[in-house]
């Protein structure tokens, strides 16, 4: 069939438009020069699959699938390094927490070496929306449990019961009397999307 | 002083001990801090990582409900710095954003709340001792000055950024907890790894990144000789103290580096007593350190009866849609 004009102009967003449309504010990702300075400050930048600088780089020649692909977002720690020495003032925490995002809604994290990250996210997700409060005890084991059996033992039988003994892990979770009303909170936040 | 308190859920327990000599200095240098009441989690990075609009709209809760709450003022202070940094950027992006703003609100109102922002001044605990309080007015209180102890001020990586405005020390190179604490009677030593992150969640996503993030502060730390390593995040004293044990595992070291809160080291120079400001708690043990200034933790808990495997009760499960 022949695309008529109309159709023309609208063209699909291009992967760099999606990645700023999805990120809070103006991340003025268009603005980064492509100096460096984010990887070399990076704390776990010598384990990622590729440095901020180049994922920007990947971002811009629409390498969608590679950059969803990689483990750079998932070994992000959010320290804000990047974010305070870029010169371009380019939101490089806020990208990366975009493309976790992104990943996980392709689907694509699973290829990446840090494919069990977002089941923990997943996890804490689910304490703090049952709950509205994190569970230390609980995230560790369930987590470990339904990914790493033998990391759950390992975590259970030395630093989490160094935690219990010491008196730094809760054996149950504490729930918010407004429970009912975050829920109701999230709920809605989740029907409006989020374009913002 | 009147603060609202954002606890955090570190500081519920995980981080009890910093809870507990925020108080006691607090009683001492007249800051009250008044708990939000039935405030939520924060997200920590976890939320948003996976939730844009629903992460901004749990953080902001806790803003609405301060903003209700508090009488004068409305400052409101967070000791953790994941939670300062979550909730001042919260506060900020919806002033710069209106349609982030807007859409929040919409999914407040779904709870009956509204928050405006710019209403709730968000602050870390560092910021309010060293600013509002004053260097002077903690010398004054200070009647066991921590000679000899020479210590490594740790600011962690969310403490001092991210740079959404200008922050209450320098982001790359801070030195408000070094004066603290040097006007405490400590030998502060120089620490070039002061404002690096401790890794974060990472121990839970790759061990192998982020016991080389802690073993860097490590070394860094001992290669200064420092019998302490003073924290302002429960995040980083989880870190550097309840993995130490791993670190040391893994590359062969023998790093026994005990990792305290500032406040209490404050409370110790206040001359309080080691038991009221939750030592005790810790997992690389304090006490060849505090033998230094004359102060004795209190005994730790015995060791014997060591609990079977199966021992450790099973959590409760959220239940599952
Ligand atoms: S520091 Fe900023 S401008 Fe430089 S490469 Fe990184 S994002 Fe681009
Ligand atoms: S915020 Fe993320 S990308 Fe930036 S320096 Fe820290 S870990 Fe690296």
């Amino acid at each position: 069939m022949l695309t008529d004009s109309t159709a023309d102009r609208a063209r699909a967003p291009t992967f760099l438009e999606e990645v700023i449309a999805q990120t809070p504010g103006d991340p003025r990702l268009e603005m980064c020069i492509q100096c460096g300075t984010c990887g070399g400050s990076c704390p776990s930048g010598p384990d990622m699959d590729y440095t901020p600088r180049a994922l920007f780089a990947m971002i811009k020649a629409g390498m969608k699938d590679a950059v969803l692909r990689s483990n750079t977002p998932w070994f992000c720690v959010s320290c804000y390094y990047c974010m305070v020495r870029c010169p371009q003032e380019v939101h490089i925490t806020d990208l990366m927490y975009t493309l976790k995002r992104m990943a996980v809604q392709e689907g694509l994290y699973h290829e990446s070496s840090a494919s069990t990250a977002p089941e923990f996210s997943g996890t804490f997700i689910d304490y703090v929306e049952n709950y509205g409060r994190s569970f230390e005890l609980g995230l560790a084991t369930r987590y470990h449990l339904r990914h790493n059996p033998m990391g759950a033992v390992k975590m259970a039988t030395s630093l989490g019961l160094g935690m219990l003994r010491k008196g730094r892990m809760d054996l149950n979770p504490k729930r918010i009397k407004g429970i009912k009303q975050l829920q109701a909170i999230l709920e809605k936040a989740k029907a409006l999307g989020g374009a913002v | 002083m009147m603060y609202g308190y954002y606890p955090g859920c570190s500081l519920e327990k995980n981080a009890i001990a910093y809870h507990q000599s925020m108080m006691a200095v607090a009683r001492k240098l007249n800051l009250e801090f008044a708990e939000i009441d039935d405030w939520n989690c924060c997200g920590a990075t976890e939320y948003f990582s996976l939730e844009l609009l629903p992460a901004y709209a749990l953080v902001s809760r806790n803003l609405a409900l301060a903003q209700n709450q508090l009488k004068n003022g409305r400052q409101l202070v967070a000791p953790c710095s994941a939670c300062f940094v979550n909730l001042l950027k919260t506060d900020r992006y919806m002033a710069r954003s209106p349609e982030l703003a807007r859409q929040v609100n919409e999914a407040l109102a779904a709870g009956g709340l509204h928050y405006e922002p710019g209403s709730v001044e968000v602050r870390h605990l560092l910021d309010i001792i060293i600013n509002d309080v004053g260097y002077e007015a903690v010398a004054r209180q200070v009647v066991k000055p921590l000679y000899n102890l020479r210590v490594a001020p740790y600011y962690g990586c969310l403490t001092v950024r991210p740079g959404l405005e200008k922050s209450f020390d320098n982001p790359e190179y801070p030195t408000s907890l070094d004066r603290l604490l040097d006007t405490l009677g400590a030998e502060v030593v120089d620490f070039p790894l002061k404002a690096h992150c401790c890794g974060g969640h990472m121990t839970q996503i790759s061990e192998d990144t982020a016991l080389e993030m802690i073993r860097r502060l490590l070394k860094n730390a001992a290669d200064y000789e420092a019998d302490v390593i003073v924290t302002v995040c429960p995040m980083c004293q989880l870190n550097l103290d309840a993995y130490q044990d791993s670190v040391n595992k893994k590359f062969g070291t023998r790093y026994r580096i005990p990792v305290l809160y500032f406040t209490q080291l404050m409370g110790l120079a206040f001359g309080l007593r080691p038991v009221e400001l939750g030592f005790g708690k810790e997992f690389v043990s304090p006490t060849l350190a505090l033998a230094k200034i004359g102060a004795e933790p209190p005994p730790r808990p015995s060791k014997k009866a060591r609990p079977s495997r199966d021992a450790l009760p099973m959590p409760e499960m959220p239940e599952e849609e």
